[in-house]
Parts: structure tokens; C-alpha cells; sequence
């Protein structure tokens, strides 16, 4: 296993009612005694190289994490280490940490080249390296040849490509990345996703990039902390957040889930049953099971098949009932909206590979029958909080 | 008849096309006007002034004799020199003060920004001339200041004075102009992100060099304007010179106040008003080009 890069024990961080407290504030209520709680106790380990995203809504305290590890706040309490080194009370500058912000900060009174030659003039590097370093960068990002322009006269897309070009110069062991695409248009921001995990992969410098768009810390991370409330509430690589979320909250965050109350009956082989409201039971992977009775069993909206009415499920699915509510054609898919029999809401999207348009689709009405896979099927405890005896997402 | 039939949607878009070129006009028309009846109209008049001989007895005549220029030029180059040294003395002054005031109110303000620019404006609602008095006061002989250093501190000789001499003229010019240093500094100030300042500490810029090479740069353009509204009227002032100086310490604006209004020499005061126009006119171009170079080589 590689080495941790970064490493965070017991980091917790409140604010007052001053001006950094303002930020959060807006997020974050406080409580009685106006001490707003941005991070709560968290330990995190960042391994070396490794693309790690902290994921989560506005005000989870993924931002303050993040500001904690580049020096611009201190925790109230807690250690925060680089490389092994203290760095907890290092101001920005004698850190070896540099961040792209979320509205890229580039110098307006400064060109494109001595934006990225900032870090390294003041690091008293010599000027012909720096001249050879920051084209290098320029054309890493791709913008040779914008040396001599002002910010202001750059694009988005751009001016965040400096922004990254004006922190990767500098060599830092791990680049901080506060909401980078946050600004740019959908199309910009897929093609920059990818860009930026082929940058990472080119300089090899550890990312921790902040954000709370699920599909983009998918598609770039290794690793990906999901944030809630000022804690992280489960930590693992992007398949097993999807496939195994450990909460209820990282089921709902992390793309679309179908969750049901379910109360956990006796082990069949590597099965337990399940038993439903509308009194169906169900398989679930028995290392699921854990010591909590009632929890919420999920299963992902594309992992559901569609069967009509009487038609033949296979044996080994797991079965449940239900009406077709309401059907929307996608062109690729199709997504239904099913009520089960006990009244909840089940999201199903089809492929449309056997059913097309043209009157083969189910409609707004019809009985079917959904069936799905034991080993799709996910559990989370029923109050939010993961099953003890749940996966270790890590 | 015509104006009663309804106006179809192409007239009334023509209609209100031509008003959209017409509005900016009519916007400007009352300043241009107040500025061409009480500015360029005086200014005319000064200038015919300056080219006249003659008393207000006997009326002035055009003769355009440029003997007032001369003479002006001749006999009051210490009154220039002192209206240069004091006012800009007191430019540097409010800049060096004002700066730490304007920069802690827009960075460290917070909530208490609006109350600290009302007490930075706040002296404006007792009379300029008043507050003026009132130094002559605090920098009396036996006043606030100068009393305690010479009799409780010992510091100072039983006979050391301040008033009337050029440092009292300075103080009040710094006094009096301060607000106009802070105000546009404020602005500037205020409008730079955090994030930039963030950013330098970031790439390794400790305080003093984020200062130096992002907020200050970022400032300049208040750092010019508070110059210029200090600048220019500390060259013209007279009320200053009169109250806190001597005659020793007349300014240019001394000058020009004795020979109006006292004097009633039309063509000198009128000449020299216009040399001093033109020297303040030429150092604020030259100044504009330094700092304008400078923003751009940061």
C-alpha cells in the first residue's frame, strides 16, 4: 500500500461569529451557545498519488476540511500531518500544498506567466528554470503561447486551466482542489474532468478535490469520502459507494436508490430473508445482516428488471409487485416510477433493447412485476446510521 | 387628424429607438450646463482677467499683457514652493495614515464597516473652518499636546511652539484631507477578493509580500485618486496657511486670497490661479504615467 500523504486525527473545527464564520454560517446553523460545528472529529488518511474527492452537499464541512489541510484555518482541535510532518499551525506558505479555488483567484494585474511563475519567484528559483518550468505548464494544460495575456481576457475554461497551471508548477506533494469546475458549463466540465485525471496521472502529485456533484467525484476519484453534517459518512472507492452505500444518506447522495423498510428473518446459506411492509420477503446477501432487526434494504434503479403481469420471474430474483405510475422515454432508457403494493415509490430504469416506443413499453397503470438480483440488493440501518455488521467500505 | 389615430408598433419602435439615443443627452444636459455657466464661464472670465491691466476703480482692460504672469512668477516662487512642499508633504501624510485606517476597515471591519466610515466622515458635520480653529487649540503653546510635554514630560523647552510654524500648516492640510485619502482607498480595498490574497499565501508569498505584490497593486488605483483629492486642493488651500501658519508659511493660495479680495487685483490673482492650474495639471500627468506604468509592470 502506498503512503499516507496526508493524514488527519480527531480534526475538529468550530466557528464563532467572525468573519470566517460568516462563510459557513450561511450553511450551517449554529447552535444554542452560536458555535457553528464545520468539522467533527474526523480521521483521514490521503495516500500518496492518489485522486481522493471529498463529496458532499453545502455546508457538510468538505470546504473546511479542505482549507484546514492548505493552512487558510486552523482546527480548533485535532492534528494534520503532511508527509508526516506537524503541519497543523504552518501558515500557506511554509506548506508544501497548493490550491486551485473554486473561483481560481488569478492575479488580474498580473500576465498569464507571471501568474504561474508567482510560487516559484517567490521560492527564489532561478529565472531561466522558471521560464523553462512555467512553458512546460502552459503547454501541460495546453495554453502555450498565453504567456503575455491578463486573466481578464481569458474564458472560464481557461482561466481555470492557469489556475491549475499556477499551482501544478510548483511541485507540491498534494494539490487542493476547492470545487475547481464548479463555474463552467456542463460540456466544459466533462471535458475537463477528464483532463484533470489525465493531468494527475501525468505529474503523479496527490489530489484532494472537493465537491458536491456526485457523477464528477465519481468519474475522477480513487477514493472518495462522502461528507454529512461535518463528518465523512463513508469512505471507499467509487464502485462500492454505489454498489454497497453504507447509509442512507450515502445511497441518496450517490446516484438514485430504492429504499425500503425491511426487517431482517433467518439465514438461508449466503442469504438472510427479509421480511417487507406489503409482506413480501426478500434475499439479501447475508453479510449484510447485522444485530439491527429493522433496516432499510436498496436496490439501484438500473439494476431492476420489468416483468408484466404473470410472466415467468426467474427463480433465484427477488420479486415484489407493483403498478407502473408513470413511464418516461430517455431514448437510451426508460424510467419508470412504481408504486409497490405497500404504497412506496420504486425508480426503475430499463435499457431499451427489447422494448422500444412503439407500444412495447410498459404504461401508466399496468401491473408488473420487478425483480432484481439478491446480490444487488444493499442494507442500511433504518435510523441513518450504518449496520454494524455492514461491509467496511474501505 | 393625425395624432388621434393609433400609433402602430413599428412607429412607436421608431419612436422608441430615436428616444434611446436621445436619453444619455438628456441626462447629461443639466450637469454640462451647470459646468459650462459656473466653470468654463469663470474660467473664460479669469483667463481675460489674466491678460488685463487696470483696478476695480478705474475697470479692467484687455490688453494682453502677460506682466501679471510675469510679476506672479517673479515675486511669489517661495509662496509656490510652500503650497508644493506642504501639500505634498500632507499628500504622503493621509496616504501613509490613511492607508492602515482604509485597509483595517475593509479587511477587518466586518460588521462594524458602515459605523467606522461614518466616523471617518463624521468631522465633515462641523465646519471645515471651525475644526481648523479648533488645531489652532490643540497645538497651542499651552495646549493638549504641547502643554504636557513641556510641563508633566519635561520633554520640550518652556518656550517651543507649534503654531505658525509649517509643521501646524501640514498638520491641519493632513487633518482637513484625510477622509478624501480614505474614502477612495476604502473602495479600492474593499473591492479586492480575499481569495487573491489566499492565493498569494498560497504560492509562498508570506504577509508582507502578498501585501506588497497583490494588495497593494490591486489598491493603486484608490492610492491615485485619494492622492489627487488631497493633492490638488492642499495646493490651493489657503485657510490652513492662514489659521495654523505665519506669513512665513503663506501658500500659493494665500497669495491669491490676499490679491482678490484684498487687494482687488484682478489680473495677478486671475495669473497666478492659472499657473497654479497648470503646475498642478502638469504634476498630475506626470504622476498618472509613473503609476500607470507601474500597474502594468506590477
Amino acid at each position: 500500500m502506498a503512503e499516507v500523504e496526508v493524514r488527519l486525527t480527531q480534526v475538529y473545527k468550530a466557528f464563532g461569529g467572525d468573519a470566517a464564520g460568516r462563510r459557513v454560517a450561511q450553511y450551517i446553523k449554529p447552535d444554542e451557545h452560536g458555535v457553528i460545528v464545520a468539522v467533527d472529529h474526523i480521521d483521514l488518511e490521503v495516500r500518496e498519488g492518489e485522486f481522493f474527492s471529498l463529496l458532499g452537499p453545502s455546508g457538510c464541512g468538505k470546504t473546511t476540511t479542505l482549507r484546514m489541510i492548505g493552512g487558510f484555518e486552523q482546527p480548533t482541535s485535532g492534528l494534520i500531518e503532511l508527509a508526516g510532518q506537524d503541519v497543523t499551525w504552518l501558515p500557506p506558505y511554509k506548506r508544501n500544498v497548493n490550491t486551485v479555488f473554486q473561483s481560481y483567484a488569478l492575479f488580474p494585474h498580473l500576465t498569464i506567466f507571471d501568474n504561474v511563475a508567482f510560487g516559484l519567484r517567490r521560492r527564489k528559483i532561478a529565472q531561466a528554470e522558471i521560464k523553462t518550468r512555467v512553458r512546460e505548464m502552459l503547454e501541460l494544460v495546453e495554453l502555450p503561447g498565453y504567456e503575455n495575456r491578463k486573466p481578464g481576457q481569458l474564458s472560464g475554461g481557461k482561466a481555470q486551466r492557469v489556475a491549475l497551471a499556477r499551482a501544478l508548477v510548483n511541485k507540491p506533494a498534494v494539490l487542493l482542489l476547492d470545487e475547481p469546475l464548479g463555474a463552467l458549463d456542463l460540456k466544459l466540465r466533462k471535458q475537463m474532468q477528464v483532463e484533470l485525471k489525465r493531468i494527475q496521472a501525468d505529474v503523479g502529485i496527490t489530489f484532494i478535490y472537493v465537491t458536491h456533484d456526485q457523477e464528477e467525484a465519481m468519474t475522477m476519484s480513487d477514493r472518495i469520502a462522502v461528507m454529512n453534517r461535518g463528518k465523512y459518512e463513508q469512505l471507499g472507492d467509487p464502485e462500492t459507494l454505489y454498489e454497497r452505500p453504507a447509509t442512507e444518506f450515502v445511497a441518496g447522495f450517490l446516484g438514485v436508490s430504492n429504499l425500503l423498510m425491511a426487517s431482517i428473518g433467518d439465514r438461508d446459506g449466503d442469504y438472510a430473508a427479509a421480511h417487507l411492509a406489503d409482506g413480501s420477503t426478500v434475499r439479501i446477501p447475508a453479510t449484510l445482516k447485522g444485530p439491527v432487526a429493522a433496516i432499510k434494504i436498496g436496490v439501484r434503479p438500473e439494476k431492476i428488471r420489468l416483468y408484466a403481469e404473470g410472466a415467468p420471474v426467474p427463480e433465484q430474483m427477488n420479486r415484489l409487485e407493483g403498478q407502473v405510475m408513470d413511464a418516461s422515454y430517455l431514448g437510451a432508457s426508460t424510467s419508470y416510477i412504481i408504486r409497490s403494493n405497500d404504497g412506496e415509490r420504486i425508480t426503475v430504469f430499463e435499457q431499451n433493447l427489447a422494448r422500444t416506443s412503439h407500444g412495447s413499453l410498459h404504461q401508466p397503470g399496468q401491473k408488473v412485476q420487478l425483480a432484481w438480483l439478491p446480490d444487488h440488493t444493499f442494507a442500511v440501518a433504518a435510523d441513518g446510521h450504518a449496520t454494524a455488521g455492514g461491509p467496511d467500505g474501505a | 387628424m393625425r395624432s388621434s389615430r393609433p400609433v402602430s408598433p413599428r412607429a412607436s419602435r421608431a419612436w422608441r429607438s430615436r428616444l434611446g439615443t436621445v436619453t444619455p443627452y438628456a441626462l447629461l444636459a443639466p450637469g454640462i450646463l451647470w459646468l459650462l455657466i459656473f466653470y468654463v464661464v469663470p474660467v473664460a472670465q479669469m483667463f481675460i482677467f489674466s491678460i488685463s491691466t487696470g483696478s476695480l476703480e478705474t475697470g479692467f482692460q484687455i490688453t494682453y499683457s502677460l506682466d501679471a504672469y510675469t510679476e506672479g512668477l517673479s515675486r511669489y516662487g517661495e509662496q509656490f514652493g510652500n503650497s508644493l512642499v506642504y501639500g505634498g508633504t500632507a499628500t504622503i501624510l493621509t496616504l501613509l495614515i490613511g492607508f492602515p485606517v482604509a485597509y483595517t476597515i475593509a479587511f477587518r471591519g466586518g460588521r462594524y464597516k458602515n459605523l467606522l466610515l461614518f466616523l471617518v466622515i463624521a468631522p465633515f458635520f462641523t465646519s471645515f473652518l471651525i475644526r481648523t480653529i479648533s488645531w489652532k487649540i490643540l497645538l497651542g503653546d499651552e495646549g493638549p499636546l504641547l502643554g504636557p510635554l513641556k510641563h508633566v514630560l519635561g520633554i520640550l523647552p518652556g518656550d517651543a511652539s507649534l503654531v505658525s510654524t509649517p509643521y501646524a500648516v501640514i498638520a491641519g492640510l493632513t487633518y482637513n484631507f484625510l477622509p478624501f485619502m480614505i474614502l477612495p482607498l476604502y473602495v479600492a480595498l474593499e473591492k479586492i477578493d480575499i481569495r487573491l490574497i489566499e492565493a498569494a499565501s498560497d504560492l509562498y508569498a508570506s504577509r508582507w509580500e502578498a501585501f506588497r505584490r497583490i494588495t497593494f497593486p490591486l489598491a493603486l488605483p484608490g492610492v491615485f485618486a485619494g492622492t489627487l483629492l488631497t493633492f490638488i486642493p492642499a495646493m490651493g488651500d489657503f485657510v490652513n496657511a492662514q489659521l495654523l501658519g505665519s506669513p512665513q508659511t503663506s501658500m500659493i493660495g494665500n497669495v491669491i486670497q490676499n490679491r482678490f479680495l484684498i487687494q482687488n487685483d484682478y489680473p495677478t490673482a486671475a495669473a497666478l490661479s492659472f499657473v497654479l492650474m497648470a503646475g498642478i495639471l502638469v504634476a498630475v500627468l506626470a504622476y498618472a504615467r509613473v503609476l500607470g506604468s507601474e500597474q502594468l509592470t506590477g
